[in-house]
């Protein structure tokens, strides 16, 4: 049954992974992720999985390797410098085609930074992170239910292309508390055995193996492509994106996460104004909506592009692409654990000319 | 006509890639055969490490993962949780398991993590051409410490299952050694003793097993035995470190 409930972020991701199939999470603290693994280390017992708190991070992902290369869902979560150290891992993840879900509930940058919201880790998280090539699918839900509804899946997801899945969250989104309604709980024992799972009955031809080893340069360039297909497969079917009073916008403000509630609020606040403002915010951060953001440019009746991120500007470089550059795209942005409020958008926007 | 040996069926028909006088083939057949006469096959999982036996996972004839550089023993504990009722083990090297993976085996030990570890000692970075590793002895010389490891420039080797057997996780350590016939009959038997630990769910076990690697050390396979057996046991001293009965 679903329900509804006031929950914490982190909280409500936790439940709702293990709702969506999670038995297996192993973590290490780091602020602002720490209610995650608080809340699975006791409550995946209570659903028959477990919970390691591991050495380190690199330790965690290699770990959720282990798992979910055994064909478990497992998954791990952590704030950006702990998610710089799983690097090497998800980057092994993917080159081995493995499954698996990855929370960044992102802090500010660089080095050890600060432990406010920011969403500093955009490159990171679409570019690739990791050494090789490689892409996640990267959901930037900006409500508590959204990022429920998407870790629900997330793990769906994840098995049909055999990638990671990364929510990409920050400090904002795993700290806040909202009403939520939980969905039900999946009966684990009725998902499909993987074949390629090293689950330990692999005998002579039929063994699995788990490998991102290929020494041979046109067998590795062969599986490069494999790859690609499938991210291509990817982005044809798994691009999210919401668009808010853009009709007849002439100012489209863009933004993803937690700064795109923000940003609604400065469409408002606009329009009450008399400017014509509206919103793009992709769900989907990877693969990127790009083909929304070119039908917009195309339109005469838009004049400039303001795209508002809690870093120095990542995603404008994204925005820029996606529109041809047919338009100007100006940024706003906010850094350090700073946070904009609906007003500083507004003033930008006013200030910068209609 | 008698058969008086076969090859155990846990090792695939696969070429081995190792040197002549390399030890790593011996130590793969002791694992393989302990693995079928245990009866592993059909549940188990080992998981290969970076270094010389990177290929592992060509020539163990049950499921396998390739774990990234030193991790071996998180794969495992993923894959062990995941499935208890399966063997799981890690082959691991000197330079993947007691330098970049340091963190990742003491904390599978402490932690108790019901696995077994086979871990290979032969004071050397095979793979990559013969650089200094954690258990290089003093004196030695590698390509990175051309004039022998000097402590005041190199720092100390590590020992590891000493060190291993301070903690409260592990059930079953020891050390033994590929030297001669002897050596290679005691190690089967202390590869057989960690697998009956994990089996029983005792706690974690390891097996250190002191290697050759003649080409790195620039010897026949014959000194290379007589290394093992003279030079190394006076800092790795063979024996059992832990057991828990």
């Amino acid at each position: 049954m679903s329900e509804k409930k006031l929950m914490k972020g982190n909280e409500a991701i936790a439940e709702a992974a293990i709702r969506g199939g999670c038995r297996y999470f192993f973590g290490y603290p780091i602020t602002p992720q720490n209610e995650i693994p608080e809340y699975m280390s006791w409550r995946l017992y209570e659903v028959g999985g477990s919970f390691v708190q591991s050495e380190s991070e690199v330790a965690a992902i290699n770990m959720v390797y282990g798992a979910a290369g055994a064909g478990a869902r497992a998954m791990t979560s952590s704030s950006s410098p702990g998610i710089s150290l799983k690097q090497e891992g998800i980057s092994y993840i993917a080159g081995a085609e493995i499954p698996c879900v990855i929370v960044n509930m992102v802090r500010s940058g660089p080095g050890l930074g600060g432990i406010q919201p920011c969403q500093g880790d955009y490159f990171q998280a679409v570019k690739g992170g990791g050494h090789g090539d490689y892409k996640m699918l990267v959901f930037a839900p900006s409500t508590v239910q959204e990022a429920v509804d998407i870790i629900y899946t997330a793990f769906d997801k994840a098995e049909k292309y055999r990638i990671p899945v990364m929510i990409l969250g920050d400090g904002m989104l795993g700290q806040i508390m909202e009403a939520v309604t939980l969905p039900e709980m999946i009966d684990v024992t009725k998902l499909p055995k993987h074949s390629w799972a090293a689950d330990g009955t692999g005998v002579g031809e039929k063994r699995r193996i788990i490998n991102s080893l290929y020494i041979q340069p046109d067998v590795l360039e062969e599986m490069n492509k494999k790859l690609y297909a499938r991210y291509a497969e990817m982005s044809a079917n798994e691009v999210k994106v919401e668009t808010y009073k853009c009709d007849d916008a002439e100012i489209v403000i863009t933004a993803y996460g937690s700064v795109a509630r923000i940003a609604k609020s400065s469409v408002d606040i606009l329009r009450e104004k008399g400017v014509k403002a509206g919103l793009v915010r992709p769900v989907t951060v990877y693969p990127f909506p790009s083909e929304t953001y070119l039908a917009l440019a195309k339109k005469d009746c838009v004049k400039k592009f303001v795209c508002a991120e809690l870093s120095m500007g990542q995603m404008i470089e994204d925005v820029k692409l996606a529109t041809n550059m047919l338009k100007p795209v100006e940024f706003y942005g906010r850094s350090g654990g700073n946070v904009m409020s609906p007003e500083d958008i507004v003033d930008f926007v006013l200030k910068e000319g209609k | 006509m008698a058969v008086v040996f076969k090859k155990t069926k846990m090792l695939t028909d696969a070429h081995f890639h190792y040197c002549p006088g390399c030890t790593h083939g011996i130590a793969h057949r002791l694992v393989a055969e302990v693995l079928e006469e245990i009866g592993a096959e059909g549940h188990v999982v080992g998981i290969a490490p970076v270094g010389c036996a990177v290929f592992a996972y060509d020539y163990f004839n049950c499921d396998m993962m390739e774990a990234a550089h030193g991790r071996a023993p998180a794969v495992a504990t993923g894959v062990k949780r995941t499935n208890p009722d399966n063997i799981v083990f890690a082959y691991q090297g000197d330079g993947d398991l007691a330098s970049i993976g340091m963190a990742e085996i003491v904390h599978a030990a402490t932690r108790g993590e019901k696995i077994t570890v086979i871990f290979i000692n032969n004071a050397i970075y095979g793979m990559t051409g013969g650089q200094m590793a954690p258990t290089t002895l003093i004196g030695q010389k590698t390509t990175t410490s051309i004039y022998g490891r000097d402590p005041a420039i190199n720092g100390n080797p590590i020992r590891v299952c000493e060190l291993l057997a301070t903690l409260d996780g592990p059930s079953y350590i020891e050390r033994v050694s590929l030297q001669d016939v002897k050596h290679v009959v005691a190690a089967k038997k202390a590869i057989k003793k960690a697998f009956t630990h994990q089996i029983e769910g005792k706690g974690f076990s390891l097996v250190e097993i002191l290697s050759t690697c003649p080409t790195n050390w620039k010897m026949s396979p014959e000194q290379a035995l007589n290394y093992v057996a003279e030079d190394m046991q006076k800092l790795f001293p063979l024996g059992v470190f832990k057991e828990i009965k």
